[in-house]
């Protein structure tokens, strides 16, 4: 017998809780991105006609790999603990919970790297033209990285040290992703049309919503056969 | 119906087949007379199931595990009452990393008192608690198998509760289940 709030809006309230709870560690990815962001003008160059050039680029592979680093814990905790079994027994469409799970990793990672990649964007010179386009594709970029990235989160939920066969299998998935949002940022400073790249992520970002989910949890019910 | 079986004989393994955790590479799980895959939801409603890994998260409040676990319908007086039925009346604020192991136990089994489930799956669920707790639990138990309740534990000690049934869970003999 479970709570009727275990669906979609229940795991959404109670990993966002749990996020609050343990806020402190995250926060790390974030503090990643703006870190390893910094590192930046003292490795290349502080000039900023340089900088503007690499930007985009940059704070697009810097938000990937905070995501990234973020993404090996969706899962692991409640593996752990027995929550996940309890969520497999749970009279329920799998894929529910595990969008409320997802959306709930977004908030937590994709959208604060949304919110801070102006200021990140300043440091790296990054044309005013560029600002919007950046944090729209960062959007919907970031939420079709957590979706992705929870594909590969359930495939290696039961291995201990699973962060680097993560990596191996979700970054090939990324590229597409990190195409498409550089190219937004490229051609708003370009001059060009930056709604073409977008709408093309906000394409990825449906597929991934519709299917990732889906193939979650198909992987979550193979971990737990073995 | 206790399973009882040397470690490593498969209890859990059982257990987890008859809760359709796992699927099984041959024969099938019969609810009502009818396979579990055809029922599916409709077991699952009917089942409550507390395993090694009880599903009890840290760096939550018991009253806040409890709250989780429960059907969305009860009350807060219910959860308060079942949190006091484990002993662990005092404790509900505190988040669970900071209670001990046999708390964390008593946790999970306050959810005997909130669901509504007629099927129980308890796995070795005297672990770690102390005297007075094992039996609370008896009487629990002894309470749900005369509301009509059907209660399937693995334990390996021997408890004085009427009608309750052993099956030997050994790997090399192939009896089904005597259901």
């Amino acid at each position: 017998m479970i709570a009727e709030s275990q669906g979609f809006a229940g795991y959404l309230r109670r990993d966002l809780l749990l996020a609050y709870r343990r806020r402190g560690e995250v926060a790390s990815p974030l503090i990643f991105f703006v870190l390893v962001s910094t590192l930046i003008p003292l490795g290349i160059s502080p000039d900023s006609a340089r900088l503007a050039e690499l930007a985009p680029g940059i704070i697009w592979v810097m938000a990937l790999l905070a995501t990234l680093l973020s993404t090996e814990t969706l899962f692991a905790s409640d593996y752990q603990d027995g929550s996940l079994e309890q969520l497999l027994i749970s009279p329920q469409l799998l894929a529910l919970p595990v969008l409320g799970k997802i959306l709930a990793h977004w908030l937590v990672t994709g959208l604060p790297l949304t919110l801070v990649s102006p200021l990140i964007g300043l440091m790296l010179s990054l044309p005013a033209a560029g600002l919007l386009p950046m944090m729209a594709s960062l959007a919907l970029g970031t939420a079709c990285l957590s979706l992705i990235g929870a594909v590969g989160a359930a495939l290696t939920v039961s291995l201990r040290k699973g962060g680097l066969l993560l990596s191996v299998l979700v970054i090939p998935l990324y590229m597409p992703v990190i195409i498409f949002g550089s190219a937004a940022v490229q051609s708003a400073i370009d001059g060009l049309n930056w709604l073409g790249p977008l709408a093309v992520l906000a394409a990825m970002l449906s597929a991934a919503a519709a299917l990732c989910p889906l193939a979650i949890a198909g992987a979550l019910r193979l971990v737990s056969n073995n | 119906m206790q399973l009882e079986g040397a470690n490593g004989a498969g209890k859990t393994t059982l257990m987890r087949l008859m809760t359709s955790a796992l699927q099984p590479t041959s024969g099938k799980v019969l609810y009502l007379g009818r396979p579990v895959q055809d029922c599916r939801y409709e077991y699952l409603d009917n089942i409550l199931y507390i395993g090694h890994q009880s599903g009890v998260k840290m760096i939550l409040s018991a009253e806040e595990n409890l709250r989780w676990m429960s059907p969305a319908s009860t009350s807060a007086a219910e959860i308060a009452l079942a949190l006091d039925a484990v002993g662990l009346r005092g404790y509900t604020d505190v988040p669970c990393y900071s209670l001990s192991a046999g708390q964390h136990r008593r946790v999970a089994l306050a959810r005997l008192s909130t669901s509504k489930a007629a099927i129980w799956y308890l796995d070795e669920p005297f672990t770690s608690i102390d005297k007075q707790g094992v039996l609370n639990l008896q009487h629990q138990l002894e309470a749900h198998l005369q509301r009509g309740g059907a209660v399937i534990l693995s334990t390996h000690q021997n408890l004085p509760i009427d009608g309750l049934r052993t099956y030997v869970v050994d790997p090399h003999s192939d009896i089904g289940l005597p259901l």
